[in-house]
């Protein structure tokens, strides 16, 4: 029995992945219950207008077609995240050209979509403002006049339609200016990139006969969809069931609200289940994307490359509601000074409302529309002072021990490691000294670390021993397909000594899961983890409990053995499975063994006294991960074309717990950084989304991706996480812009400010 | 509405007669009328490849597939790839090497990547990614689907 492995540490395969590749794992859009309707949501054709009047009558005497239900009908109950200033169907005006108006149901897609078709909203026209300067102007139309009477869950100042004004000061800019041997300052532009799940997203709402609604969905936490489906129809939580199957992608953009609150109105006012699933192109100018961002930078060092003090403009083109954007906005802000000691620093974020598409949450939360400035202004620093780029960086990281980030206590920090580990991996000093001659195709190479957190808000989990020994996890975390599934099963059956075919794992369920904030903020491993840990740990008090009235002897004489066994210390024969003990505590005394834990974040606070926050909209956040990364491109000087090479990309974090899985999840978010960087871009033509359709809006394909992409993973353990674990989700993507910009200007001596570094852009850059 | 036209459909070697419109595409018909529902609907524009099914050996778009067109072909679709419940050797690769993120792209990848190594055994890695240039996938990087198909072909190590 002494050959029990521990299951953490191990490149396992996913559980759900014979379910997947056989085509039978079920997602939102593969389920359909008796008497099914379908649903289609009407969406608005202007991008700023009073709604003036509804005529439905048509799309009801159409044949086939069940109810219909608009923002009168569902009422003003008003949603979001951060700001309350949304109706999940308008109310009173317009804001956005997709804007969910109203939403039909019916026997079929067909008759739902002909439906849809004859709902006759009328409109009057306002004036409307597509970009953040547009939206700031004195003379600007303020999109939502009742702000200031909106519910915000933190205080900040706004402005006009910057609906929050965000700050971080701390020492004295002003003065270290002065004592700077170089300073860089620039502008730097980045655009809308889509999630681009492949997933569009779905809903399947029932309601039964009191009144209690089902909701099946594509979402990052049902618990999320609870609430804000209870708030927009102005229902108590208790009437709302909320269940994930499986989710085909989210990256951030099924955090909110998506369609589950107007399947939901359909299936109340119809009373029968009701799907709706949106169309691509739908799903594009409907949802969300990651916000546009202007940010000013202005970065200093002495003359031995230390860096004295940055100072940060930071506009963010928030779209027409505010759904995560003081929170990017506040993430930005902390994240912009980069995974550097910098004691100067004035930084200001605005989010602003603009007549377009929301922006939300997309993996790296505000981290990549600073990124792109902060780690070229360290080249250039670099470059000036005639640093290496990888010399200047180790000077100035954040070491464990240190104080940082408005006098956050840092225990573990692995970029220097990281640093390290991509320096050797890619020959960078030998490729650093190579320049490219002549002009055709050059090669570069550049790098660019970032700071993350894995820890925020909060999390549950029960441990259910059950009656043969083995064991359900129940944390109500969504899998959205990175594997949390996996690993928090793994994580549950190491602390029980058990095989992970020994542990089930309970689909994330209001009605019996505990509280998961959500599966976003790189935090499902490091905060679900623990948790599970947690619970793991009080379940087998219990066992411990239970088995010393059976091996009659004091608990503390216990201790928890591989292979899910209880025995006294010190007497290997004097043991007892877990399977007698559940059975006893079932069926004698004791009571079944229910391990349960909740938690929140509960690491080291920003020190007043070291800084001033205003306008931050999160409590306590932590748990920091870095990140390493390098690009070696080759740049086409005839067609402007970026051809990505090979990527590194080091990772501190912590510990594995499935390596395969840590691995798969790195290489996935390079590749979305290699799109952000050279080819995604939502483009509007005034109001209108002018490419919502992957065929113009293009993400990156095989063809497009480079043969290797070497992750390495830096794992020194983490003292509170999860067997040592932090989280890794969204650090992948956000250095490999900045990266590609600096293999640019390495191979070139051009300077890109403006992403996507596509080959126009390039062109022009290179032609000055 | 036009008249719903009576076909005959062969897919995973089982026949079904429905009666379909004659704009209902394959996807729409395998989805809806015979619940096989492995198939996904990513783009329904014949972008993705998250549709991909074989009719009689070659990889089609089932979203632009017509479903009269597809009448007393052979149609296969990843639920037709594992055979008496073994999961085929590209299906076992893509788990083995852990390929598969959220898997919505996954049935079509199966697909492609069987009609691939069934046309060329003993693939480069160039003609694989030229084989699998169809399919988008938002998760995975592509790097571990490389190896796995490669791992699957006649010159992998098995
Ligand atoms: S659904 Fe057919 S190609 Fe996307
Ligand atoms: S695994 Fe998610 S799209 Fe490919």
């Amino acid at each position: 029995m002494n050959d029990y492995v521990s299951p953490v540490g191990q490149g396992i395969p996913r559980l759900e992945t014979r379910d997947k590749i056989t085509g039978r794992a079920v997602y939102a859009d593969d389920m359909s219950r008796p008497d099914m309707l379908v649903g289609v949501i009407v969406p608005s054709p202007h991008a700023h207008a009073r709604i003036t009047g509804y005529d439905v009558s048509a799309a009801l005497a159409l044949d086939g077609v069940a109810a219909v239900v608009t923002g009168v009908d569902i009422g003003d109950h008003k949603i979001g995240p951060f700001v309350k200033d949304e109706t999940a169907l308008a109310v009173g005006k317009v804001r956005y050209m997709g804007e969910p108006v109203a939403a039909v149901a019916a026997v079929d897609l067909e008759t739902a979509r002909q439906a849809a078709r004859l709902i006759d909203i009328s409109y009057e026209e306002l004036p409307a403002v597509f970009d953040t300067d547009a939206a700031t102007a004195a003379d600007a139309p303020a999109l939502h006049e009742g702000f200031a009477d909106y519910i915000k869950v933190f205080e900040a100042d706004s402005d006009r339609n910057a609906m929050a004004i965000i700050e971080i000061v701390e020492g004295d800019v002003d003065a270290a200016w002065e004592r700077c041997a170089a300073i860089v300052e620039g502008s730097y532009e980045t655009q809308a990139q889509c999630h681009t799940y492949m997933e569009p997203c779905s809903a399947l709402a029932e309601i039964d006969s009191n009144g209690k609604i089902t909701i099946w969905s594509s979402n990052q936490s049902v618990f999320h969809v609870q609430s804000f489906v209870a708030d927009s129809l102005g229902l108590p939580m208790s009437k709302l069931r909320c269940v994930t199957p499986q989710v085909g992608g989210a990256f951030g953009g099924k955090m909110e609200q998506t369609v589950q609150p107007a399947a939901a109105a359909l299936a109340r006012a119809t009373g029968r289940p009701v799907k709706v699933t949106l169309s691509r192109e739908q799903d594009f100018e409907m949802i969300r994307s990651r916000h546009p961002g202007k940010v000013w930078m202005k970065t200093g060092a002495a003359a031995d490359g230390t860096l004295l003090a940055r100072e940060v403009r930071i506009v963010l083109d928030a779209g027409a509601y505010a759904d995560d954007s003081p929170g990017v906005a506040g993430i930005a802000a902390l994240f912009c000074r980069g995974p550097y000691r910098i004691e100067n620093v004035s930084i200001e974020s605005r989010p602003v409302y603009t007549n377009k598409l929301r922006s939300g949450a997309f993996r790296g939360f505000g981290g990549p529309q600073v990124a792109i400035a902060g780690e070229t202004q360290i080249d250039e620093i670099a470059d000036r002072l005639g640093m290496d780029p990888i010399d200047l960086r180790l000077k100035n990281v954040v070491l464990p021990g240190e104080e940082w980030m408005i006098g956050v206590a840092l225990n573990k920090a692995g970029l220097s490691e990281c640093l390290e580990r991509v320096r050797a991996a890619c020959g960078w000093d030998a490729k650093r000294k190579a320049v490219s001659n002549g002009s055709g195709r050059k090669r570069g190479i550049g790098l660019a670390c970032i700071p993350h957190i894995s820890g925020v808000l909060t999390s549950g989990a029960i441990v259910r021993i059950l009656e043969d020994g083995t064991a359900v996890l129940n944390t109500g975390a969504v899998d959205n397909g990175q594997g949390s599934d996996t690993v928090l099963v793994q994580i549950c059956a190491a602390a029980l000594g058990l095989e992970v075919d020994q542990v089930s794992v309970a689909t994330p369920d209001t009605d019996g899961s505990p509280y998961n904030w959500g599966t976003t903020a790189s935090r499902v491993t490091y905060m679900a983890g623990r948790a599970v840990v947690a619970a793991a740990e009080d379940a087998v008090a219990q066992l411990k409990q239970r088995a010393a009235v059976m091996m009659e002897c004091a608990e503390e004489d216990l201790e928890l053995r591989d292979g899910g066994r209880i025995g006294i210390k010190g007497v290997p024969e004097a043991e007892i499975g877990f399977r007698d003990i559940s059975g006893f505590s079932h069926w004698v005394a004791g009571g079944p063994v229910i391990g349960t834990n909740s938690l929140a974040y509960d690491g080291p606070d920003f020190d007043p006294k070291r800084g001033y926050l205003k306008g931050f909209p999160f409590g306590k956040i932590g748990a920091w991960i870095f990140a390493a990364q390098a690009v070696e491109v080759e740049v086409d000087e005839a067609t402007g074309r970026i051809v990505p090479l090979k990527v590194w990309s080091a990772h501190d974090i912590g510990k594995a717990i499935n390596p395969t899985a840590v691995e798969g999840q790195i290489q996935g978010g390079i590749v979305q950084g290699l799109g952000y960087a050279l080819c995604e871009e939502m483009v509007w033509d005034s109001g209108r989304l002018a490419n919502p359709s992957l065929m113009d809006y293009k993400i990156p394909g095989i063809m497009d991706v480079p043969p290797e992409i070497d992750t390495m993973l830096v794992e020194d353990p983490d003292e509170h996480g999860p067997f040592g674990a932090k989280g890794v989700g969204e650090p992948p993507i956000v250095g490999i812009a900045p990266a590609i910009s600096n293999a640019v200007a390495h191979a070139t001596g051009t300077r890109l400010r403006r992403l996507p570094m596509t080959p126009e852009r390039v062109l022009r850059a290179l032609r000055g | 509405m036009s008249e719903a036209i009576p076909i005959s459909l062969t897919v995973n070697g089982r026949t079904h007669r429905l009666f379909v419109q004659p704009w209902h595409t394959l996807l729409q018909v395998l989805r809806e009328q015979i619940s096989l529902t492995g198939s996904k609907r990513g783009c329904n524009q014949g972008v993705c490849g998250a549709c991909s099914v074989m009719i009689d050996g070659a990889v089609m778009r089932g979203c632009l597939t017509l479903a009269a067109d597809a009448a007393g072909r052979e149609i296969v679709t990843v639920e037709g790839l594992a055979v008496g419940g073994a999961l085929s050797p590209v299906q076992q690769a893509l788990l083995d090497h852990g390929a598969v993120q959220c898997g919505f792209c996954m049935p079509g990848m199966a697909v492609a990547a069987t009609a691939l190594l069934a046309d060329n055994p003993s693939p480069s890695d160039a003609e694989i990614r030229d084989g699998l240039s169809g399919n988008l996938c938002r998760c995975s990087g592509y790097v571990k689907v490389v190896e796995a198909v490669r791992s699957a072909s006649a010159g992998g190590a098995s």
